[in-house]
C-alpha cells in the first residue's frame, strides 16, 4: 500500500463526479453518483474512519439512492424531455465553476498548509470512540436531531400527499 | 484494516483540500448547467458530501472526534433534506408535468 491509492480513488471520486453533472440521461446520473458515493466510503476507510464509511454506506448509498431512483421512476421521466442549456449557459456554468477552483486553491496556496496527514490515534473515528462524544458532548443536538427528522417525516408526507380538494 | 489506513500517512493535507474543492466545483456547475429539478438535487448532495469529505479530514488531522461527529449530523440533515426536496419535486411535477426548472421562472401558478 502507498499513498498512490489514495490518488487513484481521488481519480475515481472527479471521474464518476463529472460523469453524474454530465450525462444526458437521469436514471445513469443517480447510477454514477451511487459510484460516487462509494469513493467516498473509500476514502472515509482510508482515513479509518470506520463508523462514517458505515453511516455513508448505509445511508447514502442505502436509503438516499433508493428514494431518488424511485422518484425518477414515479415521474417517468425519459432522455431527452427536459432539454439543455444553451451553449452559452454551459459555458457560463463552466467558467463560473472554475472560477470558484481558482479562487478557493488561490486561498488555500496563501495558507502554505501542507503538513501531511498523520493518523495520531488508530481508534479515533471508531464507533466507540465516537459513541462517547455524541452522547456525552453532543447529547443535546443528537436529540434535537431527532425532532428534525420526525418534522421531516411529517413534512414529507403532508407534502407529497394529494390534495383532497383539487381531487 | 491497518494496512489500508498506512495510504493516507504522507498525503499532504492540502491534496485532501483540493480534492473536495474540485467536488464542491463539480456540484456548483452541475446546478448551473443543468435544467433537470432531480439532477441539480443531486449535485446538492455531492457539494455536501465535498464538505463532510474536508471535516473528516479536518478531524483526523487535528485528533479530534467531534468533526466526525458533525459528519453524522449533516448526514441525519441529508437524509431529512432529500426526503422534503424529493416530496417537493414530486409535488412540482403534478403541478406543470415536468421537472424542468425553466417552466418554473414565473411566480404565478
Amino acid at each position: 500500500m502507498s499513498v498512490s491509492l489514495f490518488y487513484f480513488v481521488a481519480f475515481l471520486t472527479i471521474f464518476f463526479a463529472l460523469l453524474v453533472i454530465f450525462s444526458k440521461n437521469p436514471v445513469h446520473s443517480v447510477l454514477y453518483l451511487i459510484v460516487t458515493f462509494f469513493t467516498f466510503t473509500l476514502h472515509y476507510i482510508m482515513l479509518n474512519a470506520q463508523f462514517l464509511a458505515i453511516v455513508n454506506f448505509i445511508v447514502y448509498m442505502g436509503a438516499i439512492m433508493v428514494l431518488f431512483l424511485f422518484v425518477l421512476m414515479l415521474l417517468n421521466l425519459n432522455e431527452g424531455s427536459i432539454g439543455s442549456k444553451s451553449n452559452l449557459l454551459k459555458m457560463v456554468g463552466v467558467i463560473a465553476g472554475m472560477c470558484l477552483v481558482i479562487t478557493l486553491v488561490g486561498s488555500v496556496k496563501a495558507l502554505n498548509a501542507s503538513d501531511p496527514l498523520v493518523l495520531q490515534t488508530q481508534d479515533l473515528g471508531l464507533v466507540k470512540n465516537l459513541g462517547k462524544v455524541l452522547f456525552s458532548k453532543f447529547l443535546l443536538p443528537f436529540e434535537i436531531s431527532s425532532i428534525l427528522l420526525l418534522s421531516a417525516m411529517v413534512g414529507a408526507v403532508l407534502l407529497a400527499k394529494k390534495d383532497i380538494k383539487q381531487g | 484494516m491497518e494496512n489500508l489506513t498506512q495510504a493516507i500517512q504522507g498525503v499532504p493535507l492540502n491534496h485532501y483540500i483540493l480534492l473536495s474543492t474540485i467536488i464542491f466545483a463539480i456540484g456548483v456547475i452541475g446546478v448551473l448547467i443543468r435544467r433537470n429539478a432531480i439532477v441539480i438535487f443531486m449535485s446538492i448532495e455531492l457539494m455536501l458530501n465535498a464538505v463532510n469529505l474536508l471535516l473528516t479530514v479536518f478531524s483526523v488531522h487535528h485528533n479530534d472526534p467531534s468533526g466526525q461527529v458533525f459528519v453524522f449530523f449533516i448526514m441525519a440533515l441529508a437524509a431529512a433534506e432529500v426526503a422534503i426536496g424529493l416530496a417537493i419535486i414530486v409535488m412540482v411535477y403534478r403541478n406543470i408535468n415536468s421537472t424542468d426548472v425553466n417552466i418554473l421562472n414565473k411566480l404565478k401558478w
